[in-house]
């Protein structure tokens, strides 16, 4: 595939939403390649079973939204950034992807709370008849909101970084999900990227025939069209797909194959993280 | 290629459980037609008995995919009468038997991206061996061997989005290897494939060919024929059969390979002298001297 930067720009200085797209399209491709081949370097994390891995990241996230202090969360932040370190996660990455967004975003949410929870006021700032009085309560706590969604964030993305794909999906079976939920789920994660290839391919092929400048109305006339088109192979695709399984034996019945065997390191490792959280929300109702 | 595992994977099949004596597959006046309209198939009659190595000819278009559909039961005949392994055909396609069928008869599509369906390579081809409800260790073993057979054990944990064309070929091989089917259906196996991968691939299906199974393979590709296959039946652009022999002899009889589609002839015109040429796939080129008359 072409690996076209995302958003660059034409001749005339402007950026073509043709490249923009094809850009979008191909950096998600890139990037799930990465992540898939960084899940399988050798690493702390990488080592575990997928189904521990789940589970303890699933306690952490409960405990980041249990634990009531700054204290708390700085506990279970430097004990995410270690597994992350121990796992071979480059920093700068796995830092930036978290941190970027996520004091824009739940910020926005929090916002509110700030002016609103009651106490001491920061500062009174008269606005004719309003008042911008946020409140040291209100700061705190949406420093606590941000911190928990952050390090929240931080726990899913090394899960994900640091598992195929497959292997999350399928360490779902150990919450008792339903193995045709699995099952969808992961033919619906093996398709996307087809049907991205295909999208990428169809909108090289437009712009290797592009001669001149098309109206927006063209353009949309032509995104809608191209739509109409990817439903129909999707179509086209789903009973293929479906005649290629049942000519291997399908019959409805859905299996899923899982090869995944719990190991004393891993037993001790979800021991581990399930005392270390308990100890970071006693912590945080200790030390406020 | 891993000799041991391919040797076994290869041999290893699934108890016969048809009449030996009756053809595997008995087609009488077979058609097939898409949404009730578009025919892909017409008036078809065919016999492919234990062990032959028969390859379908025929232009794009020609219904070779749709036959070999039919001889899978994943679809039944619009029209005509078709057994398979002792098996009503329309029945199987209608899910009768589909399952001990399915364990006989292994289809190898020809777009690796449909038989990949899975998340990785490792799910893909345990997919059958899961279907036919064998236990876990069994079921490693049948993948380990398939895998290793088709030297793609390195990929097992891949998910089908990285693999080139040729490793995404040979992981829908292995799919269906670790079946361990009698009779293998193999869907233009060898089509824009690198000539060292296509060359791997029809060593192995003369391997497959060598332990006794039952291979059915379509094609436009001539020059693999004499290598692959033991008898030829060619297909008509309006799917029809309009040969069914030996496939020294039917590879010789140009003027029933152009009316297939199979070759084509353009005319030539050089100064006073006008001549045609024929080509196959795999026409190497030709030349021609002043009088006229085609060398090659």
């Amino acid at each position: 595939m072409t690996a076209i930067p995302a958003g660059r720009a034409t001749a005339d200085g402007r950026i073509g939403w043709l490249e923009q797209t094809v850009g979008g399209i191909t950096g998600n491709i890139e990037h799930a390649i990465f992540t898939e081949r960084h899940a399988r370097s050798d690493g702390w994390l990488q080592r575990r079973d997928p189904r521990a891995k789940l589970v303890g990241f699933l306690i952490a996230i409960v405990a980041a939204s249990l634990v009531s202090s700054v204290v708390g969360l700085a506990l279970l932040y430097g004990a995410t950034l270690a597994a992350a370190r121990a796992s071979r996660v480059p920093f700068g990455f796995f830092v930036k992807r978290v941190w970027l967004g996520i004091p824009f975003f739940a910020g926005i949410v929090v916002v509110p709370a700030i002016f609103f929870v009651p106490g001491e006021r920061v500062f009174d700032l008269a606005l004719g008849p309003a008042h911008l009085a946020p409140s040291w309560n209100g700061l705190a706590g949406a420093a606590i909101f941000v911190g928990r969604v952050g390090v929240s964030v931080s726990l899913a993305v090394l899960m994900v970084v640091t598992t195929p794909w497959a292997d999350v999906l399928k360490s779902l079976r150990a919450l008792r999900t339903p193995q045709v939920f699995v099952l969808v789920l992961s033919m619906t994660y093996r398709y996307i990227f087809l049907f991205l290839h295909t999208a990428n391919g169809i909108l090289l092929a437009r712009k290797s025939r592009m001669v001149g400048r098309t109206s927006g109305r063209e353009q949309r006339r032509w995104i809608t069209g191209t739509m109409g088109n990817l439903m129909s192979r999707a179509f086209k695709m789903s009973n293929d797909v479906y005649a290629a399984m049942l000519a291997r034996g399908f019959t409805g019945e859905v299996r899923v194959y899982s090869t995944y065997r719990m190991r004393v390191a891993d037993w001790t490792a979800l021991g581990v993280t399930s005392a270390f959280c308990g100890v970071a929300i006693l912590a945080s109702r200790i030390v406020t | 290629m891993n000799g041991g595992a391919l040797d076994r994977t290869i041999v290893e099949t699934n108890p016969p459980e048809f009449d030996p004596r009756e053809p595997l597959f008995r087609l009488r006046d077979v058609g097939y037609d898409y949404s009730g309209r578009q025919t892909a198939l017409d008036g078809v009659n065919l016999d492919i008995w234990p062990g032959e190595r028969v390859v379908l000819l025929g232009a794009n278009g020609s219904g070779k995919s749709t036959l070999l559909k039919l001889l899978d039961g994943i679809v039944g005949p619009s029209r005509g009468t078709m057994r398979a392994l002792g098996h009503d055909v329309t029945a199987v396609a209608a899910g009768q038997d589909s399952f001990t069928f399915h364990r006989q008869v292994g289809l190898v599509f020809q777009d690796p991206d449909i038989q990949l369906f899975s998340a990785t390579v490792l799910d893909d081809v345990a997919f059958g061996p899961l279907q036919l409800g064998l236990p876990a260790d069994e079921v490693r073993e049948r993948c380990d061997e398939a895998l290793a057979a088709m030297d793609i054990a390195h990929l097992a944990d891949r998910a089908p989005f990285e693999l080139s064309g040729g490793e995404k070929k040979r992981a829908a091989i292995a799919s269906v290897l670790s079946l361990r089917p009698d009779v293998v259906l193999l869907d233009e196996p060898t089509a824009s494939l690198d000539p060292r991968t296509k060359w791997v691939l029809v060593d192995l299906i003369q391997k497959l060919a060598a332990a006794g199974r039952t291979l059915i393979i379509a094609t436009h590709e001539l020059d693999i024929v004499p290598l692959i296959a033991d008898r030829a039946v060619v297909l008509s652009e309006q799917g029809g059969i309009v040969a069914d022999g030996d496939p020294a002899t039917i590879l010789a009889n140009t003027d029933l390979l152009v009316s297939a589609n199979l070759i084509h002839e353009h005319l030539h015109r050089h100064g006073p002298i006008s001549h045609s040429h024929r080509h196959d796939t795999a026409d190497e080129g030709h030349y021609h001297g002043s009088d006229g008359v085609e060398r090659s």
